[in-house]
């Protein structure tokens, strides 16, 4: 019985380290959001793909860079699904640097779908530089670089506070509930009503920090649609194979009297 | 290979055998006999093949598209992720294979510490296998480093550091190690050598593995010696290929669950910021994998000793078909061996998960704890069980087992007929 109760507790110690949260003591958990893109079936919200890279074009932009993203993603399968002329609108509305030309001379031109999405500032350090001293980091990636992922994000965006008493904050430094530490230099940028949405959603913050968040989500895993269709299939056609397999292989050991 | 006469049906057939006998070794893998009550515990092998030739193809793919350049290798792999035709999938399942590979190596290696597969004369497989595991870990070291993130720099320099603890010439192998007074561009431009170097070198050590498992033939649950060719035994094909097919596909369905549903969750999300020299994070921590390992090292206060201490843990395994007394190999007679086994499972989960946790407090305390009975296991309950355990007793073949009590009746039927 011994031999059980060992079996017992290397079960339960499987189960603990399986379920064990992984946050350190200070930190609040993030708010849990029902994304349209959880599950084994998630999809992207249309809607709030495109609506969140409004927020991201509007307001995120003039800090955080996206440096992994190209304008023709936006209207590919799977993300905001913008047409193909909105796409060709979006990427001339920028002016990007190309060069040299056959003059040696670098020249701006307007973007095209193929170009990379243009960065606010030229690099890492005059990004820094201009934020008081913290680099806002880029945002292709974001939401698989934080623990907690997309509701992380949310939580962060919707975090912002007046800190409790007998807490201080230096110049440039925000409160947040949900930030590691508590302390964020990203103002909270985010105001009811800061964005004029096309398809006339009230942009509340709290719609706002969704859409945007989706759109993040999207950006940092943009296979994750076709991710989820492939993976029910192979798994669905492994489960028919096996069961095949299974038959066969019994098939074949009923010839000796041994059970497999 | 001696015992079977194999002569090709074909006159070309046999005139290629005459020159090569690859059709004779063909027929030799066919017909290989193989204990009939061999347990799902013993697809393990097969399915490490598949993890094998799995990570080199995806591993070849992928070179094909990485750059490794401390500038440029971050980059690459986001190029990989959203630009190369199914590189995401062909990226998700080359870092989740490294998982499943070493998911599939820990059980292949416990199976073999429960039925006692390591002992005579199968001591030289066993060896064989320990340093496909070491290259293993070596492999995948480097592979995490490659795509460059945080994760990758900082453990690529918690690891290399290790070797400062050498005394007198520590500094300087250390530098040696990364090409440069820290880890950088030249450190990453070795380490994807290496990567791509070392699973060839698994592959070779593979088929000597094998070999040698070719020469005594497997061990079985009840570990006894068995007539070959006999009523014990069955040809490895159909019957093993067909349940070794089987539970790979079994474990395939974990494979892609991972992969495709939830492919970041065995990663830490640390990986994907960009290496950066100047900020160091909360929480280094290596791949699960390696966290026992990890849990060993810093619970040492000494970094020499830590480091010792933790090479100690894998190479003491070498030694370990010597320091295990016992003249019965499997577990299944083995009532007391059986529960220290079990102990020692627990005590390497136990060190596992202390090694993700900060080392500070009752986590230091649980790994010293753990890190005293691992050694303990090999060094006095190995030794000592061997020589003071009354064993079950043990049948003489797998169709006619002696069991004439002592041992569980659920074990006995188990042994029968199952198993």
């Amino acid at each position: 019985m011994i031999k059980f109760n060992i079996k017992l507790l290397v079960i339960s110690f499987l189960l603990l380290i399986s379920l064990r949260p992984l946050h350190s003591a200070e930190m609040v958990d993030p708010i849990k959001v029902d994304w349209s893109f959880k599950g084994l079936t998630g999809t992207f919200d249309r809607a709030s793909l495109q609506r969140g890279f409004q927020v991201y074009k509007e307001v995120c932009a003039s800090c955080h860079s996206m440096q992994y993203l190209s304008y023709r993603n936006l209207g590919e399968p799977g993300g905001p699904e913008f047409s193909e002329q909105e796409v060709k609108a979006i990427a001339a509305s920028f002016e990007i640097e190309d060069g040299p030309d056959s003059q040696g001379e670098m020249f701006t031109r307007p973007g095209k779908p193929s170009d990379k999405f243009k960065s606010p500032y030229p690099n890492t350090q005059a990004a820094t530089a201009a934020n008081g001293g913290a680099y806002p980091p880029d945002m292709s990636v974001l939401v698989k670089a934080r623990k907690g992922g997309a509701n992380y994000i949310y939580s962060v965006l919707v975090g912002y506070e007046d800190p409790p008493p007998g807490v201080t904050l230096d110049d440039g430094v925000y409160y947040n509930k949900y930030m590691a530490g508590n302390k964020i230099k990203m103002p909270n940028n985010l105001m009811d009503g800061l964005v004029e949405y096309a398809d006339g959603t009230d942009s509340t913050v709290d719609q706002m920090a969704k859409d945007v968040t989706t759109f993040l989500a999207w950006a940092a895993e943009p296979e994750l649609e076709e991710r989820h269709r492939t993976g029910v299939k192979v798994i669905i056609y492994l489960i028919l194979l096996t069961t095949l397999v299974y038959l066969s292989m019994k098939k074949i050991w009923s010839r000796i009297d041994t059970e497999v | 290979m001696s015992e079977h006469e194999y002569v090709p049906k074909s006159k070309a057939g046999k005139w290629f055998n005459d020159r090569l006998p690859l059709l004779t070794l063909g027929a030799h893998l066919t017909d290989y006999p193989t204990p009939k009550n061999l347990n799902y515990w013993w697809t393990f092998g097969g399915i490490l093949t598949f993890c094998l030739i799995t990570q080199i193809v995806t591993g070849i793919v992928l070179a094909m598209h990485y750059v490794a350049h401390a500038d440029l290798a971050f980059a690459s792999v986001e190029h990989i992720m959203r630009d190369v035709n199914y590189g995401w999938l062909i990226r998700y399942i080359h870092s989740n294979g490294a998982s499943m590979f070493f998911l599939a190596v820990y059980i292949h290696i416990f199976r073999s510490l429960f039925y006692g597969s390591y002992k005579s004369p199968r001591e030289v497989i066993w060896i064989i296998g320990l340093m496909i595991y070491l290259l293993m870990m070596a492999a995948a070291f480097m592979g995490y480093v490659l795509p460059w993130g945080q994760m990758s720099f900082w453990g690529a320099t918690v690891i290399t550091n290790l070797f400062s603890a050498i005394p007198l010439v520590g500094d300087s192998i250390t530098t040696w190690l990364w090409g440069a007074y820290s880890v950088d561009n030249p450190t990453l431009n070795r380490f994807f050598s290496l990567h791509y170097l070392i699973p060839f070198l698994i592959l070779g050590l593979v088929v000597l593995h094998i070999w040698a498992l070719h020469v005594p033939g497997n061990n079985n649950p009840v570990g006894i010696d068995i007539k070959k060719p006999s009523k014990d035994t069955v040809p490895f094909h159909p019957y093993i290929t067909i349940k070794d097919a089987f539970a790979l596909l079994v474990f395939m369905i974990v494979f892609a669950g991972f992969v495709f549903f939830t492919p970041n969750v065995l990663g830490h999300s640390d990986n994907y910021i960009p290496a950066n020299p100047l900020v160091t994070p909360a929480h280094i921590v290596p791949e699960w994998y390696l966290l026992p390992f990890y849990a060993i090292l810093r619970s040492v206060p000494d970094k020499l000793g830590g480091v010792i201490l933790m090479f100690g843990a894998i190479f003491i395994l070498f030694v370990l078909p010597w320091l295990d007394t016992s003249k019965v190999r499997s577990a299944v007679f083995r009532p007391i061996y059986r529960q220290f086994y079990w102990i020692f499972v627990l005590d390497v989960l136990m060190l596992g998960y202390v090694g993700a946790m900060p080392a500070e407090g009752i986590y230091l305390v649980l790994a010293r704890a753990g890190t005293i009975y691992y050694f303990a296991h090999f060094i006095i309950v190995m030794p000592v069980v061997g020589l003071l355990e009354k064993t079950d007793p043990v049948p003489l073949s797998i169709s006619d087992p002696v069991l004439t009590g002592g041992a569980e009746p659920s074990l006995a039927r188990k042994v029968n007929d199952k198993v």
